[in-house]
């Protein structure tokens, strides 16, 4: 309360200092650097990524609107679009799955040699591709050590479809173990017992509880295996067998146009596999802010 | 519920946890286990939850043997120390799940079980935080989530692993009262562990104090704090000055110390006072006030002996101002053992 002795005018209680309005950019923060940070990284990502992009989407608009389309979805661009996005989301599936199995060993137990297979795990993302494709096409091939006893089994895991996926999931394992270790390793295991005495199983536990903890990085990890499948080159050239409307991948066709000077062609074909990709992230994006919503 | 542990053991690695520990607890019963961190007060706990299995010994409920059964099997109800939500589950869902995962003809019916999960939230005073996640609330709602999880299978026996360890002073009193409501409103039998001597004072029927994997004593809240059974006990439960000293006819000596000892046997022997046992007398042992702090209704005075030693008094407020500098104490009550 304020009384007589301490006289207070109106003006000092009703006018205290109004900071000024400012621009988003000049506004206070206790973290500061807001502009020049942003400034810093739309110019990097415009020099490297934004530039060079439109630079695709340019080239592919040379050309007559009615050229675009029959070089972009011409039967043979349309065939290798389905195999490039197709193997590459059989193989993040399969990597989705096979990664939870992986992380779960390597998190959750000691064995002796396991700091080797942590190192193996990142192999992948080390390795010149194209010895990746050159050593899965050997070992796949039907007379290589593997393939030999796929062959009598009526499988044939090179030179089509089947050998494209096997080097999409070699080169997109480690995405999705890279990002479920950090949140698996998170998990306490308090909610695991948590469950046990609420009478769960261990199925049930797994089933309702660990998995669904693991969703969201799941995604992710998922996202990353994908999109790294649909850009791969490297590797799946030597094993695809590379047979145009069968075995040959989107990035491949680009590279064939480009020999052939027919730039335009090429940069339809990557604009169309732009589009797709980014439109595909968006939505994985999207679904994974969802299942975050609980963070 | 009647519970029975029996000799238990429980060894970590070499380190022994619990060293034959026997405790009876009586059908709705609420027990504390108190004890400083290492006591092996939690391992007890999860020992009766299932979460651990002892060395030898026997956990009995209802004179049943469930020494090796799950924790499932026993239907306790267990509140973890971090609470261990469900984070990707609804409030209303945590609560639901022990009754959501059964399965066949002990499933409740959905409706059924929507009714048992409001009828929580009501007994906890949560009403109308069913949709929201664990994350969006506070410390104390999150706690109360925990309870009204392990409460919705009905358990035989609701066990909480320091319950109010991660809360703010005013929140852990609130819960605490909270707690013995919710105790006395459902009946269940309750053991919860905690190294606060006044929360277990506070909340419990009986407290079972443990020191180096052994349960030292066990009574109610009144007899471990007048009656200690151990210098352990005395020294952990309430506020007591120690005195190192020898007993000789029925008195206790320590240096200019004389405390009254009037059942102890001669010989080497440990002494605590309680501060509020220590009195102003003109007869007594000297002592140098160094400091007087009131506390609402009380004075804590701080003070020293001649050779050093410190001690602590407590009085009445209104006896303050005796507390001058030079004073005379005697003592009214001492706790002494043979040392």
């Amino acid at each position: 309360m304020l009384d007589d002795d301490h006289p207070m005018t109106a003006e000092t209680i009703s006018a205290p200092p109004r900071a000024p309005r400012r621009p988003l950019f000049r506004r206070r923060s206790a973290i500061p650097g807001f502009g020049l940070t942003l400034g810093v990284t739309l110019t990097i990502l415009s020099l490297i990524v934004l530039i060079p992009l439109s630079a695709v989407a340019i080239k592919a608009f040379s050309q007559s609107p009615a050229q675009f389309l029959a070089a972009a979805f011409s039967e043979r661009a349309v065939a290798a679009y389905r195999l490039t996005f197709g193997a590459a989301f059989v193989a993040a599936v399969i990597n989705g799955v096979f990664g939870v199995l992986t992380t779960w060993a390597l998190v959750r137990y000691q064995f002796p040699g396991k700091a080797v297979v942590n190192a193996l795990v990142d192999l992948p993302f080390a390795l010149p591709t194209a010895v990746a494709g050159i050593a899965l096409a050997t070992l796949y091939a039907p007379n290589g050590w593997v393939g030999q006893y796929l062959t009598p089994l009526g499988i044939k895991a090179a030179y089509n479809p089947v050998g494209v996926t096997i080097a999409l999931i070699f080169i997109g394992l480690p995405f999705v173990v890279r990002t479920l270790e950090p949140v698996m390793r998170d998990l306490s295991e308090d909610v695991e017992e948590a469950a046990a005495s609420l009478g769960a199983g261990r199925f049930a536990t797994i089933a309702r509880i660990i998995l669904p903890a693991l969703g969201p990085a799941w995604l992710t990890g998922f996202a990353l295996a994908f999109a790294r499948g649909v850009g791969e080159y490297g590797s799946v050239i030597f094993i695809a067998g590379n047979m145009p409307y069968k075995s040959e991948i989107a990035p491949l066709l680009i590279i064939i146009q480009l020999e052939q000077f027919e730039y335009a062609n090429a940069a339809g074909i990557a604009l169309v596999m732009l589009g797709v990709s980014f439109l595909m992230l968006l939505v994985i994006n999207a679904i994974q802010a969802w299942s975050r919503r609980f963070v | 519920m009647t519970i029975s542990i029996r000799s238990v053991e429980k060894k970590f690695g070499r380190y022994p946890a619990l060293n034959s520990v026997n405790l009876e607890i009586a059908d709705g019963e609420l027990v504390a286990l108190l004890g400083p961190s290492g006591s092996g007060k939690t391992t007890l706990l999860r020992t009766i939850a299932g979460l651990e299995f002892p060395d030898a010994g026997q956990v009995l409920f209802e004179g049943q043997d469930v020494t090796f059964a799950s924790a499932a099997a026993r239907r306790v109800g267990f509140v973890f120390q971090q609470y261990a939500l469900f984070k990707h589950m609804t409030v209303a869902r945590n609560i639901a799940f022990g009754l959501d995962v059964r399965k066949g003809k002990d499933k409740p019916p959905k409706a059924e079980i929507a009714r048992r999960v409001d009828e929580l939230l009501k007994l906890v005073e949560l009403e109308g935080l069913g949709k929201r996640y664990p994350s969006q609330l506070s410390g104390g709602q999150r706690q109360r989530v925990a309870l009204s999880r392990a409460l919705a299978v009905q358990p035989s026996v609701l066990l909480l692993d320091e319950p109010f360890g991660a809360l703010d002073a005013t929140v852990r009193k609130s819960l605490r009262k909270e707690l013995r409501r919710v105790h006395d409103a459902t009946g269940v039998t309750t053991i919860f562990v905690t190294h606060d001597q006044e929360e277990a004072l506070e909340l419990a029927d009986r407290v079972a104090i443990l020191n180096a994997g052994r349960i030292e004593q066990i009574g109610t809240p009144h007899e471990v704090h007048d009656n200690p059974a151990t210098p352990f006990v005395c020294g952990f439960v309430g506020e007591a000055n120690r005195f190192e000293g020898t007993v000789s006819g029925g008195r206790f000596t320590s240096g200019p110390v004389i405390l009254p000892a009037p059942d102890a046997a001669g010989g080497a022997a440990l002494a605590f006072v309680r501060p509020h046992d220590l009195v102003l007398d003109a007869e007594g042992f000297a002592a140098k006030v160094e400091r007087v702090v009131i506390q609402g209704p009380l004075a804590n005075v701080d003070a020293s002996l001649p050779d050093g030693r410190r001690i602590e008094i407590c009085a009445a407020r209104d006896e303050a101002a005796k507390f001058s500098s030079d004073i005379r104490l005697s003592a009214r009550r001492a706790h002494v053992f043979a040392a």
